[in-house]
């Protein structure tokens, strides 16, 4: 089949249904073989008289008030799972589900259980189903749960304003400085740009496949990372392609431009972070963590400026930059401070990694049009790593 | 309770745990730490047993807790409601509150010296049981019970029991009594297919049990084969309501730990289903305790007092008390009349057996204009 399609695609003159038609033959043929093992069932050996490894993922617990708490749990199992049983810091107690207790594959239910937790202390949530297993998930520390409103938007806006806005338009001042500095002095700065990024690029893949770990199975949290990364990386550089047309090279604002998007995309990870841990109490947002906040994101809006010291940017261009890059985090601790979950939290850390690859690929090229020196003169490879040492320091003060 | 021990059998396969943020892993991360888990909780998945599986009707979604028989149970947070097994039995299966008064005499005849001779059958098979509302336990059990049926005769009777093994590993029953070497049931292993009669002369009177006692013995004994065998006094004991409670528990996921406690098999079941006496009547308890992996068990009653006569096998000395401990396989007869009507907890007075099942109601009626 596929010697006759090649050909025939080889000659676009001739092409008719035929070719199509003999790619879909196999489709077909999987199609029937299916449907005859879901009619008939699978050859006897593959079936074991013993139940089917189940796998529930509780994915939230919610503390909507008082005196209730909600579960979300996903079936990641190859078959459905009956939730019989709900035990909080193991006692059986009372609970309503918002279905039926037998969950199907890839699906979800709420639960409800009106159990009386105590702010501030850890609590246990164990689903007992049908066949006696059981699936336990715990909480660190029980507090209310905002709930969408004008009050905790404004927080977790302000958090983000902290956290993300504020730093890298405080790095994009810097600029002025930057251009009254030799060529040599500014390659300095973007290697130290480069450090920046490659640091935050690992850090953010590290996160990425810790969370994606948590991802219920059937939904292979790996795969997801790789998916997020690779297809951001060459989204963005078809993207870059076109634009740059045939030289294929991006020009110093689009790096700029490119930059920004990574860091916002970074930033949103960051923002999820941040609203997620203040949401759940983990975190109270004392001076020292905002201050280290500050510092440590004020590198960023370097990063964002130092490939384009020498052009002329109009303040409106910068404002955009600023704001691609520092606004993800209002956003991101928008979501994790209301809704979290590890599914979408894999994907976007991984996206944000994907466009980090690819700028700290762009910036690169930009070293290597230019005549000398490059990342691996001896001031580069300094501003190299001074960029990842200053991240790993100004990471310390963060740190609890 | 339930944290996740390997079971022996499966390795598992994922492993969450509990996930506790620092400051340093969310800067570390600079992008979603641990933190998200916090309220996403780690999903904690623990892997499979290689037994029976539960077939289970899609129960409905919506579970209130059954008021029971009576309507006792108070409602309002924080209030015993809440703290209970949701859903009803399926019907048709094992009634933990028949067993509380079925006693088994076997076939009664006379030997020819004059001694009553009291045979029994009992079969032991791989049946799956229902422990809690919806949770199915697959169970090793005597007679497709569990506990077994209660052994009943008198001391001196002369006691009979073909056993037959119709399960696919070794069992045995081993009586606890005085009897000789070859009928207690410790060394010659029934095989599947196989059978044994064990026969002995009843004694001392008092309140016993059997169980298998096969190895590897937590396994043979806490998949339910066991039950009580009560030999009573040749003169009997004075008139009462006389009720069977055997404490027990399922470890449903096989981690060596129970996930479900109970007196006779059903987690929550006399707390919805309380048991009725009348004010003044004489209750007696007879309360055997075959709890597996915990060391000990207890009995607590509320408002009131009762006479705990240890083993049963001495009707004077009693101690007057209201909580009575039990090691496993230790069991006690008490005796006490309520004064006052009304609903009266009993329980383990471990708070986190009485959490996952073990507690139960005594409602108390009559005697309201008079008491």
């Amino acid at each position: 089949m596929a010697r006759d399609a090649a050909p025939a695609a080889a000659k676009p003159a001739r092409v008719g249904w035929r070719p199509w038609a003999a790619g879909l033959g196999p489709l077909l043929l999987l199609v029937a073989l299916v449907a005859a093992f879901l009619r008939f069932g699978p050859v006897g050996v593959l079936r074991k008289p013993f139940p089917p490894v189940e796998e529930l993922t509780i994915e939230r617990i919610a503390f909507p008030h008082p005196g209730e708490l909600r579960v979300r749990v996903v079936n990641g199992g190859p078959e459905p799972s009956t939730v019989a049983q709900v035990l909080v810091d193991d006692a059986v107690w009372r609970h309503e589900l918002d279905g039926g207790r037998t969950i199907g594959r890839l699906d979800g239910r709420t639960i409800t259980v009106p159990y009386p937790w105590v702010e501030g202390e850890p609590l246990t949530v164990t689903l007992v189903t049908a066949t006696g297993l059981t699936f336990s998930a715990e909480v660190p520390v029980a507090t209310e749960t905002p709930a969408v409103g004008r009050r905790y938007l404004a927080t977790f806006a302000l958090l983000g304003v902290y956290a993300g806005v504020v730093p890298v338009f405080l790095g994009l001042l810097w600029l002025p400085f930057l251009r009254g500095l030799s060529r040599r002095w500014i390659d300095f700065f973007l290697s130290l740009t480069v450090g920046l990024l490659v640091f935050l690029g690992v850090e953010a893949l590290a996160e990425a496949l810790e969370v994606a770990g948590r991802v219920s199975a059937a939904f292979q949290g790996t795969a997801l990372v790789l998916l997020g990364v690779a297809g951001t990386w060459l989204a963005l550089a078809a993207l870059g392609q076109r634009r740059a047309g045939k030289g294929g090279a991006h020009t110093p604002s689009d790096v700029a431009m490119l930059i920004a998007l990574g860091i916002g995309l970074h930033n949103l990870g960051e923002g999820l972070a941040i609203g997620t841990s203040y949401a759940t109490g983990e975190i109270a947002l004392g001076t020292f963590l905002v201050v280290g906040f500050l510092i440590h994101n004020t590198t960023e809006g370097l990063g964002i400026v130092a490939p384009i010291a020498r052009e002329r940017t109009p303040l409106r261009r910068l404002l955009l930059l600023g704001a691609l890059a520092g606004l993800p985090t209002v956003l991101g601790a928008w979501i994790g401070g209301f809704s979290y979950s590890p599914l979408w939290t894999t994907l976007f850390l991984a996206v944000g990694v994907g466009a980090i690859a690819q700028v700290v690929v762009q910036l690169w090229k930009l070293f290597a049009r230019e005549p000398g020196g490059g990342l691996t003169s001896p001031l580069n490879t300094a501003g190299l790593l001074l960029g990842m040492a200053i991240m790993y320091a100004t990471g310390l003060l963060v740190a609890g | 309770m339930m944290q996740d021990t390997p079971p022996d059998e499966v390795e598992p396969d994922e492993e969450g745990e509990p996930v506790r943020l620092t400051r340093r892993e969310l800067l570390r991360a600079g992008a979603l730490s641990a933190a998200g888990l916090a309220a996403a909780g780690g999903a904690l998945a623990l892997p499979v047993r290689g037994a029976g599986q539960g077939v289970l009707a899609d129960t409905p979604a919506v579970g209130h807790p059954a008021h029971g028989d009576h309507d006792v149970v108070r409602g309002g947070h924080g209030s015993h409601a809440d703290m209970m097994a949701v859903g009803e039995l399926a019907p048709g299966g094992f009634d933990p509150t028949a067993f509380l008064t079925r006693f088994d005499g076997g076939k009664v005849s006379r030997l020819p010296s004059g001694q009553t001779l009291r045979e029994y059958e009992m079969v032991a098979s791989e049946v799956e049981i229902e422990v809690a509302p919806g949770v199915i336990f697959p169970a090793w059990a005597y007679n497709g019970q569990v506990p077994g049926p209660t052994i009943r005769c008198t001391e001196g009777d002369r006691v009979r029991v073909r056993f037959v093994n119709g399960s696919t590993h070794p069992h045995t029953i081993h009586f606890h009594g005085v009897h000789a070497a070859g009928m207690d049931g410790a060394f010659e292993m029934v095989q599947p297919g196989g059978q044994f009669t064990y026969e002995f002369d009843a004694e001392p009177f008092g309140l016993h049990l059997y169980h298998c006692h096969a190895v590897p013995l937590k396994r043979h004994i806490h998949k339910g084969l066991y039950g009580v065998f009560l030999v009573d006094p040749p003169q009997g004991r004075p008139p009462a309501r006389e009720l069977v409670m055997v404490m027990n528990g399922f470890d449903t996921n096989f981690d060596g730990k129970n996930e479900v406690y109970a007196v006779n098999t059903v987690a929550h079941h006399f707390q919805k289903h309380p048991i009725v006496v009348r004010v003044g009547e004489t209750v007696r308890l007879y309360v055997v305790n075959i709890t597996e992996f915990d060391l000990i068990n207890s009995f607590h009653l509320h408002g009131n007092f009762f006479r705990s006569y240890r083993t049963g096998t001495d009707l004077e000395r009693f101690e007057l008390t209201d909580t009575v401990m039990l090691c496993q396989g230790e069991r006690a007869v008490l005796e006490f009349t309520y004064r006052f009507p009304g609903p009266y907890l009993f329980h383990a007075h471990q708070s986190e057996f009485v959490e996952l099942g073990w507690t139960g109601i005594f409602d108390v009626h009559g005697g309201a204009d008079g008491a």
